[in-house]
């Protein structure tokens, strides 16, 4: 018999008798009366800060500066998404490394925690939310959401190969408990909120 | 080998009162962020009876999820390896580090790895492997275990680290701030994820109706390895699975919270396809599982998703140290873990406890660990692995508990000795009640003369 099937067999032998699933709680859980406010009062408490924009002028700016200053910038909104997401797929982690920021449109935001659900049609490569010194989420307003539970149902985990919930810069406190900010991943993240489709 | 008893390796610990009360503040300070992350979400305690029972509910169907899970895997192109111990764990990765002629190796934080001795194996085998997470990465320099599961390096003080990097990183000598230090180990450890051909992760929960598996990590090292490397290897115990993606909200809600008291982690990665060009490999492990299982006093155990808050908030870990525990899982989830493993080399863990109950009261899983701890007592008394003097003393005690003549004859004895030959309770080797307290002052009487005497005013 192989590993697999005496494996199998052990837990058939030893599990405890069928219980049912529990069903969700709906009508107990946390909604908020304004998701956004909760959104941005979240990220304050873990040293981050909303900004709001109209449109994506603005990202577009920091865009170029970093540019003229010869550094590297993974620009993957909007229009940009298709060519950068095609030039960035197969670069290997020793070129990507090089990244000083990297901008990326996230699909859903959670108030409770503010996580933003990258997918990694998103990303161009999945080195790119993680790798960069920088790095700059634009999140629709209206997409924002109360609890993970919402969340969950809005977002699709069945067809692409990775995505992420992103709450907030790269950080450890391994050493005495001191909060540094900038482990591996982003040393900061800025996350503008979107008006209106940008 | 027989490990250092946890008394005796606490006994140890408790030498340096001011750097016990040291440890003893940060982890509970780290309890009370729980709590007050645990206080802000209405529906805390709803959370977790639905965990609860979404754990119970899956041990009950096991077997069911388990295959669904591989079959969506192996749909998604994964490719799955079973492993009853240890032991076949360490050789199919071994045999996948052969074969594929790899070198260079990054791992994230899997206490599952610790559990089968991974790194020593291939060590063993000329092989080494880069820890990437800080903590684990400075434990490893130190050749030293974790002594927590969540953090690694908490019995360590900032100058620790600092000799440490001093040695093996080149950093300053004497230079203890923290941003300066993990500063040195990002660079490091950048060139080790860039260079890196395979990375080894652990899995937080496993969803069946995907395939797909979720990692927590707050660095980013998980994500900086699993992404850069060719190859990746994630490594379960096969109690990590859970029914449906929608059960993952109600498990991150409690993580992070339970864990550092943070709302989330910084990244929760949802890995369920290998990306264009890359292997993705998981290992599924039972090494003592499907035995747990089997004991219906302790198979809830197996509900655990490790976030440590038993950890934080006991007085005994947070007073004895990680490593007193000698296991890779210490705390009191591991005290119930660990004599599953090997009941003769860690009967002395269940008793590494006060039994107060703090830890099932701050489970997000609503695991009785407290009751499970009392129980494992009396099955390791069963199995005879309770020392001959403990047990002749408990006996004794029940003898004299027993008979109340006799209980109150030797009342008097004792308050007699207290007062006219106290140095045979001074001695601390008549006595180890007296090591680490202070005896009373005997009263004349005991509280049963009092109360007859008194009861009737």
């Amino acid at each position: 018999m192989s590993t697999r099937d005496q494996i199998l067999n052990a837990i058939r032998a030893n599990k405890p008798a069928v219980t049912t699933a529990p069903l969700s709680p709906a009508g107990q859980l946390t909604i908020y009366d304004d998701p956004v406010a909760k959104f941005t009062a979240t990220l304050e408490s873990i040293g981050g800060k909303v900004e709001w924009i109209n449109k994506l002028d603005t990202v577009k700016e920091i865009v170029h500066a970093e540019q003229a200053k010869g550094l590297m910038v993974a620009d993957l909104l909007g229009g940009h998404l298709q060519e950068s997401g095609a030039y960035f797929a197969d670069k290997p982690a020793d070129f990507l490394k090089d990244i000083q920021l990297s901008c990326l449109q996230a699909v859903i935001g959670v108030a409770e925690n503010v996580a933003v659900w990258i997918p990694e049609s998103a990303m161009g490569n999945r080195l790119i939310p993680f790798i960069c010194q920088h790095l700059i989420i634009i999140l629709q307003k209206d997409k924002i959401v109360s609890t993970m539970h919402q969340a969950y149902e809005q977002i699709n985990t069945f067809e692409e190969g990775f995505g992420v919930f992103l709450a907030g810069p790269s950080k450890t406190a391994d050493i005495e408990q001191s909060l540094v900010i900038g482990a591996h991943g982003a040393r900061s993240l800025r996350v503008f909120l979107l008006d209106q489709e940008g | 080998m027989k490990p250092v008893p946890h008394a005796r390796a606490a006994g140890n610990f408790i030498k340096d009162e001011e750097r016990t009360n040291w440890h003893d503040d940060t982890l509970w300070f780290v309890r009370e962020k729980r709590d007050k992350a645990a206080h802000g979400i209405a529906e805390w305690e709803l959370l977790r009876e639905w965990a609860s029972q979404i754990k119970n509910h899956t041990l009950s169907c096991l077997d069911e999820y388990l295959l669904n899970f591989e079959k969506q895997a192996i749909a998604n192109g994964v490719k799955i390896h079973w492993a009853a111990d240890a032991a076949a764990h360490n050789q199919i990765i071994y045999s996948i580090i052969k074969e594929q002629k790899i070198s260079r190796i990054v791992k994230s934080k899997s206490m599952l790895t610790e559990e089968c001795g991974l790194n020593e194996f291939l060590h063993q085998q000329g092989i080494d492997t880069v820890d990437t997470d800080l903590g684990e990465r400075i434990v490893q320099f130190r050749d030293e275990p974790p002594s927590h599961i969540v953090l690694p390096a908490i019995h360590l003080k900032k100058q620790d680290v600092s000799e440490t990097f001093h040695i093996h990183l080149g950093t300053q000598k004497g230079n203890n701030d923290p941003q300066y230090l993990t500063e040195a180990a990002r660079g490091h450890l950048r060139e080790k994820f860039i260079a890196s051909e395979l990375a080894i992760t652990g899995v937080n929960f496993a969803v069946a109706e995907t395939g797909g598996f979720v990692v927590c990590t707050n660095e980013g090292n998980a994500d900086m390895g699993a992404h850069a490397a060719r190859i990746h290897i994630a490594c379960m115990g096969f109690e990590k699975i859970i029914p449906r993606t929608a059960d993952l909200a109600v498990f991150l809600r409690l993580l992070a919270r339970s864990a550092t008291g943070q709302p989330i982690t910084t990244y929760s990665s949802h890995f369920l396809k290998p990306r264009a060009g890359q292997e993705l490999h998981i290992v599924i492990v039972d090494n003592g599982r499907s035995r747990q299982l089997g004991r219906a006093d302790f198979r809830n155990s197996l509900k655990c998703i490790r976030c440590a808050a038993c950890f934080n908030t006991c007085p005994v870990y947070r007073r004895s140290g990680g490593h007193s525990y000698h296991t890779a899982v210490a705390g009191p989830i591991g005290s119930i873990l660990n004599p599953n493993l090997d009941m003769k080399a860690n009967a002395d863990l269940p008793f590494a406890s006060t039994l107060c109950g703090s830890c099932s009261n701050v489970c997000p899983v609503k695991i009785d660990i407290h009751e499970q701890l009392w129980k494992w007592r009396q099955e390791l008394a069963k199995e005879g692995y309770v020392a001959g003097s403990k047990k002749a003393g408990m006996k004794g005690m029940a003898f004299v508990l027993a008979r109340p003549g006799l209980y109150r004859f030797s009342g008097r004895m004792a308050r007699w000795f207290l007062r006219h030959l106290s140095f045979l309770f001074k001695s601390k080797k008549l006595n180890p009640w007296y090591r680490q307290r202070e005896m009373p002052a005997a009263p004349k009487h005991s509280f049963r003369n009092w109360y007859l005497k008194n009861k009737k005013k």
